[in-house]
């Protein structure tokens, strides 16, 4: 018995093991076809609405793409003022990054979405100097308050990964630049940030991988069903027909389909930025600036 | 006649340091310091590590905000203390006044060899063409004009160094200051360091304080040592005086220890 077993592990060893791996990759896929088979999973169905599901990456990406660029430019914003010496700058910047990492992103998006309006609607009342239509200003569409919460929420979480950059060159670099009689600016802008904007690509990399998933988020809002992003119209069709299962699943490949094509352009990006003039350097402040990234570790 | 020069030689001071005094929080590393700089000498500060020596270097173009004291630099006078706005505006003058080079090169990476010459002319705003004319010079100089257009990563330690050197020049200072400029670079090439910053001298007259443990350097270099001693000057006088014949059983310690 234990002779037989010795001969399998040996025999095991001589397989390569990318390819046990994939054979792990396959028998699961299988397990999961069986068991959706035996649950009546209806793939039918999902060849039917699947193109309607996947007009919805269109508002996921749009979404995505607006709140990623919201988030760099608080967290760049932020990073400079938790790094300054002025103790208004750092307070406003500490106190941001505390109550946007320090509460859900949904109650965050609930806020911006039905909490302010009436805010809006009672100062209009209370001072009549306001200007005219002051009532409605803070009245906000659900994709847009759902997208400015993503980029406030993850404008926090890279306000820290952007500082941490930032720091990795700023010490010798700064002081060099600064003995050179460059101003803050001249030194920020040719010196630092250069080389900071290099180490924190990739990690800024993961963030925008991570909130394209997050965008789900949105349709608690209840957009509407013109501009509805993937899992609105998943939802919206799924429960339509009382298909829930293909519709939730079809939703997860979607997401998971989106993730693994940018997690590889990532590694692709990754990889060329780490080829550049100072490897140690700049992947030790990758991982530096990695580690204060989001809590769930981003993308992948 | 030449008593008559001797005096205005001695007038021409580039760097007067008084009653300087630098702590991070309750650790007191300079305890008063005063020392004059004048236009062409070559000063070399030396002594144990902790004992002060680049911290005052660093406090000469307040890199290092000294906690109390006056720094003065080309006529240009500032207290210690809080920077204020005014202030960090003084600051800035002063250190186009002051070229400084560093143990770790701090080159920039992301330019050229060329660009890290002429980032600082850039940036006050001087005039394109004749900066890069000068920018070019230097570099051969420190005999590097073939590496122009290279980045900082493709250079040897060595040559980083002179181009750091070569970056510290480019807006004409009055007074450079090197903190142990060699000290990271393998002993071997050490030397094209140390040649490069004796021809600032000899042939530039260049005003030097220049950290450093090379004492063949100092021997034929420096006009006049300091040995620093936990944070302020034990011992000062010529080479001659300080090497061959120290008066302070810590200055022969240490030396016995470096020669």
């Amino acid at each position: 018995m234990s002779d037989t077993w010795e001969r399998a592990q040996l025999a095991s060893a001589r397989v390569p093991f990318r390819f046990k791996v994939l054979v792990v990759w396959v028998v699961l896929f299988g397990v999961l076809a069986f068991l959706g088979n035996a649950a009546g999973f209806d793939v039918q169905w999902i060849r039917d609405n699947f193109r309607y599901i996947l007009g919805g990456l269109r508002y996921t990406m749009v979404i995505a793409i607006a709140g990623i660029v919201l988030a760099i430019v608080l967290a760049l914003l932020g990073a400079l003022a938790r790094i300054s010496h002025n103790s208004v700058a750092y307070g406003i910047a500490g106190f941001y990054v505390s109550f946007f990492r320090g509460t859900p992103l949904i109650v965050q998006m609930f806020l911006l979405y039905l909490a302010l309006p009436p805010v809006g609607r009672n100062l209009a009342e209370k001072y009549s100097w306001l200007p005219e239509g002051f009532d409605q200003a803070l009245v906000l569409d659900a994709a847009t308050a759902g997208t400015i919460a993503l980029g406030l929420n993850y404008g926090a979480y890279m306000t820290e990964i952007f500082r941490s950059g930032i720091q990795s060159v700023a010490g010798g670099q700064g002081e060099a630049a600064d003995a050179l009689g460059m101003t803050y600016v001249q030194k920020m802008r040719k010196v630092v940030l250069p080389q900071a904007f290099r180490v924190v690509i990739p990690p800024t990399g993961n963030e925008f991988i991570a909130m394209m998933k997050d965008t789900a988020l949105v349709s608690f809002l209840g957009v509407t069903v013109a501009s509805a992003e993937v899992f609105r119209r998943s939802q919206l069709v799924g429960k339509a027909d009382f298909k829930n299962l293909e519709a939730y699943v079809a939703a997860a490949l979607v997401y998971w389909g989106l993730t693994v094509v940018f997690t590889f352009l990532q590694a692709r990006l990754e990889k060329r930025i780490g080829r550049g003039y100072d490897r140690d350097h700049v992947a030790r402040a990758m991982l530096a600036a990695n580690e204060q990234g989001q809590p769930h570790g981003g993308g992948a | 006649m030449s008593d008559l020069m001797n005096d205005l030689m001695n007038d021409d001071v580039v760097v007067r340091i008084e009653g300087l005094h630098k702590s991070f929080g309750h650790l007191d590393v300079i305890r008063g310091v005063d020392l004059d700089v004048r236009r062409g000498e070559v000063v070399v500060i030396f002594g144990r590590s902790g004992s002060g020596k680049s911290t005052v270097l660093r406090c000469v173009n307040f890199i290092e905000d000294p906690t109390q004291g006056t720094i003065e630099v080309a006529g240009i006078r500032l207290e210690g203390g809080h920077r204020t706005r005014r202030k960090r505006a003084q600051i800035r003058q002063l250190r186009l006044h002051v070229g400084m080079v560093f143990q770790q090169f701090n080159l920039f990476p992301n330019m050229t060899v060329l660009d890290n010459v002429l980032c600082a002319p850039r940036c006050a705003g001087r005039s394109s063409a004749e900066v890069t004319k000068r920018a070019k010079e230097l570099l051969d100089r420190v005999g590097l004009a073939d590496k122009a257009r290279e980045h900082p990563i493709r250079l040897s330690g060595g040559q980083q160094q002179r181009v750091a050197i070569a970056r510290a020049l480019a807006m004409e200072p009055d007074v450079m200051l090197f903190d142990e400029p060699t000290s990271a670079l393998d002993p071997e090439l050490t030397g094209e360091v140390l040649s490069v910053m004796k021809t600032l001298s000899t042939d530039l007259h260049m005003t030097m304080m220049v950290v450093t443990h090379e004492m063949g350097f100092a021997r034929e270099v420096a006009d006049r040592m300091a040995f620093f001693h936990e944070g302020r000057i034990l011992e000062e006088g010529t080479p001659q005086q300080l090497i061959e014949a120290p008066a302070h059983a810590e200055t022969r310690a240490f030396l016995d220890a470096v020669l």
